[in-house]
């Protein structure tokens, strides 16, 4: 099982600011690792925020995106003590969700 | 791994550099390193080592919580900036990995080669002592670094400090202080803190455990030494050993009256 995530939210004016930190090794596929084998590729391929359940972003990642990756947003209309709830899926079909409550 | 969050960054650097001809290296640095800061992966050890703290492990099934950092079982607030130090139970001055790695065998039966078996993580096959570093280091952020130096033992490993510090040895005939005793230098992007100065002392001292982008883990103050010691060619720094306590003892000394400030992020 996966580490949890590391999520923040906070409203303010009308606009809630997202910082998410996630735990993942973020394999590009292009490494070697001692005795000259290929790293296979294990990355994060989806993200979803989701605030009171409804998408507030959707994205799809690669390879590029670094290891224990960072991720920041806003979006509009979420009000302190609604819930934010992030979902990310990698290439091997691991998951994970973690939530938090505006503040 | 490749560093491809600094690589970004560096990207935006450039962009900047391209601007404003007239800033200087060092500014752009500090602005990369800003950059940085904004999301400190350290974050996800602190959680791991919270909870490894609180986890009943080992053959006792005990946690860490009963733990004596110094400052009385269990409390972790602020210990780590008052460490290393002498402990009586042990009759020895330890720092924080090696006083853990004592708490895992009085407290929770492991064997010491057991327990010190993945002293630095690498990937997937994390280490203990990162994690737990990394969140008993963040419950002491903001506290002044006091070093006491009471006993005889501790004021002994500062000595036996100072003099590894300036003891010049290995292939290439280095000490520390050919590196960190002379301001203003650096290697690539790597400021070279000046060790020999209080400024540069506390400003090294108090930024670590650190995340090290470049490698994707959080390091600790055993590592930053054991490297140091591979970096000029030395025989390897046991962990845990008293020369590396020794070591240490002189350098959190020297940044007595600092705000300590880590978990930190670096290159």
């Amino acid at each position: 099982m996966a580490d949890p995530m590391r999520i923040r939210a906070a409203e303010r004016d009308g606009v809630v600011n997202v910082k998410i930190l996630m735990s993942h090794e973020m394999e590009t596929g292009q490494r070697k690792d001692a005795s000259g084998k290929i790293v296979p590729a294990h990355f994060i391929s989806k993200v979803t925020a989701t605030h009171q359940g409804k998408t507030v972003l959707s994205a799809q990642w690669g390879t590029a995106v670094a290891k224990n990756p960072f991720l920041e947003f806003n979006f509009k209309g979420g009000k302190k003590g609604e819930k934010i709830a992030v979902t990310w899926e990698d290439n091997k079909g691991e998951t994970r969700t973690d939530e938090t409550t505006i503040n | 791994m490749i560093p491809r969050r600094m690589a970004a960054t560096m990207l935006a650097a450039g962009v900047a550099l391209g601007a404003s001809a007239q800033s200087s290296p060092e500014a752009e640095i500090a602005k990369y390193r800003e950059a940085l800061a904004a999301g400190n992966p350290a974050e996800l050890w602190e959680a791991r080592g919270e909870d490894l703290w609180k986890q009943k492990r080992g053959p006792k099934n005990a946690s860490l919580e009963a733990c004596d950092l110094g400052k009385g079982a269990g409390v972790v607030k602020g210990a780590y900036a008052e460490m290393p130090r002498y402990f009586a139970d042990a009759d020895r001055v330890m720092d924080l990995e090696t006083r853990l790695a004592h708490c895992m065998v009085t407290l929770q039966g492991f064997r010491f080669e057991d327990a010190t078996k993945r002293v630095f993580g690498a990937g997937t096959n994390r280490s203990d002592f990162e994690s737990l570093a990394a969140w008993i280091t963040s419950e002491a952020r903001g506290t002044t670094m006091n070093v006491a130096l009471a006993h005889p033992k501790e004021r002994e490993a500062y000595q036996l400090g100072e003099k590894m510090f300036y003891f010049r040895g290995g292939p290439h005939d280095f000490a520390c202080a050919t590196c960190h005793g002379e301001s203003s230098k650096r290697i690539r992007l790597q400021d070279l803190p000046n060790l020999t100065e209080k400024a540069g002392a506390q400003l090294a001292y108090t930024t670590w455990p650190a995340y090290r982008v470049s490698q994707g883990e959080l390091r600790t103050f055993q590592w930053r030494l054991n490297d140091c010691y591979r970096q000029q060619r030395f025989p390897d720094l046991k962990f845990a050993s008293d020369a590396s306590i020794a070591l240490t003892t002189f350098l959190a000394r020297n940044a007595n009256g600092a705000a300590f400030n880590a978990p930190a992020i670096k290159r």
